[in-house]
């Protein structure tokens, strides 16, 4: 790994032997800069993180929709003729007593189960028969409630394998080390480790995932799931775990990352969380949909308290 | 142990075990320079195994079969491009050496198509139809003696006269032994394949998506990456080095070719990925050495006859003191 001067954040940087624990490159010239020099690289960082950033005039089209989207397993109706829509540049939540359906809605939404009945829209076109790989490269990617990584490999290629969906050489490609091949390693590269600043833990990019300590492995998820530029991502319970500090974290992170023009969904328990960060909410209950709204109008619901706080009906009447 | 005082355990005249630690020490050196030139094969073979097991929890015993058509593969181009069975051959260098990447290619061809074949065959219809993984087992049982016996009844049960393209010839000495031109060129190509193979995997989006799968195939799919593709890759790597594995095989050993000469070889290096622990790649490319290398050992101090023996209970033994294999995290996991 080379330790020049680091007068140029050259983001010049190789993949590490899995065993390799040093991180070296990248972060090491990253942790060498000056303040001026480190706001310029900050800066190419947030360019290689939100390519796209240029949707502001889309921004409030529908994205996806959920049209009476129905999934029942033998007799359990997990989801009941479900239908809301998420926004272009929005942060939606996803609320629900435990067992209400949100992580079902994720999964139809991802391609691991398939609704019974009714239709995934993503961009208005319908999902249909997609592989779970095919969705993701439509653009739609996710966290895990229990944390899923690819706990032998290094944080920065776990994170490597979600850029790797938009990459383009094929096997003849990648053993002849065509120029292309070495060209979408490098950039691949470039972008996970500027994702992992993004999210805040570039410093163990050379660690094992399941190394990490537990905060860590949450944000290398939404790095992971970022990289593989998504317009939509789903983050499930991402503050599980999490105390009060890590969640003020958290919710910054999610408010950059909707800034950076994604759209998010966010399944959480938490309420000051969820309502302190989304800007609407929809909230199931035994896999119906039993509001949709601001966080405010939401909040006074008479249905939503009684059925999310578990307060008893005759006491919200 | 009292050195060179071989005790020998006699059974009706004939020796039954020796336990001759003069000979091992004498033979040291020629064991570990035949022993790695041997375990280059298993390496090469051993590598099929854990990558397709890595990827579907799978063994498949199949990939025997996969080694033997590539052995035949590399024969017959011999024998297309003129040499005379039975005999070595004398043709000039340049035209050695062309003829047997010649034989490389056929071979690694023959052997990937079928390694292909058999995943679209017998593995892919069960795959879809979520069938248990006992199933997959099974299948591979029989698709390697459905295999087997296939090239029995077209060959016939007698090995192939052998062809020798060089003779074995003394090339340098190290420790006192003598390594020969077959020995290096079969090590340094075996090298620099797994060489190839390990920075494909460790190195490359393909070879990443099949770590990936391997360790979390559902999440896997979730991130982008394509299960089927990967699924085909793995089988088609593992096929394309057990076909340069038939050639160095074939250029090896004297005997020919024979229909059930995977059979042997394929559990041996199944074993060799067991040792290094299985779904590991550098496990698989460690094990194949150290068994070629330890049979040899043992071939010298137990007699001959037991070479086989040494193989399965070296394997036993290390299992005994580390169940993952030398390098293996991935079995323990797998197991959960």
């Amino acid at each position: 790994m080379t330790t020049t001067s680091g007068s140029t954040p050259e983001m010049r940087h190789h993949l590490d032997d899995p065993g390799t624990d040093q991180p070296g490159g990248l972060v090491g010239e990253v942790a060498r800069m000056s303040a001026e020099e480190r706001a310029e690289h900050e800066a190419e960082v947030a360019d290689v993180v939100a390519p796209d950033r240029d949707i502001e005039v889309e921004v409030g089209e529908t994205l996806l929709e959920m049209r009476d989207v129905t999934l029942s397993f033998g007799g359990l109706v997990a989801l009941d003729s479900v239908s809301f829509s998420i926004r272009r540049g929005e942060i939606l939540g996803l609320i629900g007593p435990n067992g209400a359906g949100k992580t079902t809605c994720f999964n139809a939404m991802t391609g691991v189960y398939r609704p019974s009945s009714g239709d995934v829209l993503l961009e208005g076109r319908p999902l249909g028969r997609l592989k779970k790989s095919q969705i993701t490269r439509r653009g739609i990617a996710r966290t895990f409630q229990n944390i899923r990584l690819f706990g032998e490999m290094t944080a920065l290629e776990n994170v490597v394998v979600g850029t790797d969906a938009r990459h383009r050489t094929g096997v003849l490609g990648a053993l002849l080390r065509l120029p292309r091949h070495h060209r979408e390693e490098r950039e691949g590269v470039e972008r996970a480790m500027a994702l992992l600043e993004f999210v805040g833990i570039a410093d163990r990019a050379a660690d094992k995932a399941k190394n990490l300590p537990y905060g860590y492995q949450r944000r290398l998820e939404i790095a992971r799931a970022l990289a593989t530029e998504p317009k939509l991502l789903c983050l499930d319970e991402p503050a599980a775990g999490f105390n009060p500090a890590e969640k003020e974290e958290l919710m910054g992170l999610i408010r950059e990352i909707r800034d950076d023009g994604y759209t998010v969904l966010l399944i959480d328990h938490d309420m000051k969380l969820v309502m302190g960060v989304t800007d609407r909410l929809v909230v199931l209950e035994f896999g119906k949909k039993i509001a949709d709204g601001r966080p405010a109008e939401v909040r006074e619901d008479p249905s939503v308290i009684a059925a999310y706080l578990g307060v008893p009906d005759d006491d919200v009447a | 142990m009292i050195g060179n005082l071989p005790t020998v355990l006699a059974q009706g005249g004939v020796d039954w075990i020796s336990f001759d630690i003069g000979r091992l020490v004498d033979q040291f050196w020629y064991n570990t320079v035949n022993g790695l030139a041997y375990g280059s094969i298993y390496s090469l073979v051993a590598v099929g195994y854990t990558l397709v097991y890595g990827v579907l929890k799978l063994i498949n015993f199949a990939h025997s079969e996969v080694f033997i058509v590539g052995a035949f593969g590399a024969y017959f181009t011999f024998q297309f491009l003129g040499y005379e069975s039975g005999g070595i051959a004398q043709a000039p260098l340049v035209e050695t050496i062309v003829n047997l990447i010649l034989a490389l290619a056929v071979a690694m061809i023959c052997s990937g198509l079928v390694a292909l074949t058999l995943e679209r065959v017998a593995y892919r219809p069960l795959r879809r139809k979520k069938a248990p993984r006992l199933v997959f087992l099974i299948t591979a049982v029989g698709a390697s003696f459905a295999i087997q016996q296939a090239i029995m009844l077209w060959r016939n049960p007698n090995p192939e006269l052998a062809i020798q393209l060089i003779a074995p010839r003394p090339l340098f000495e190290v420790f006192g032994v003598s390594v020969t031109n077959i020995q290096l060129t079969v090590f340094l190509a075996a090298l620099v394949l797994l060489l190839i193979a390990d920075s494909f995997i460790n190195r490359t989006r393909l070879g990443r998506g099949i770590r990936a799968v391997a360790q979390d195939p559902d999440t896997a799919t979730l991130m982008g990456v394509n299960k089927e593709r990967v699924i085909m890759l793995t089988f088609i790597i593992g096929g394309l080095l057990a076909g340069a594995a038939a050639l160095f095989y074939i250029m090896q050993i004297p005997q020919g070719v024979v229909y059930n000469g995977g059979f042997l070889l394929g559990i041996k290096a199944f074993t060799a990925a067991v040792l290094g622990g299985i779904g590991n790649l550098r496990g698989a490319l460690l094990g194949g050495f150290l068994l070629g290398v330890f049979e040899n050992y043992g071939q010298s101090l137990l007699g001959g006859q037991w070479r086989d023996v040494v193989a399965f209970v070296v394997l036993i033994v290390i299992l005994m003191f580390r169940p993952t294999g030398i390098l293996g995290e991935s079995l323990g996991k797998a197991r959960v």
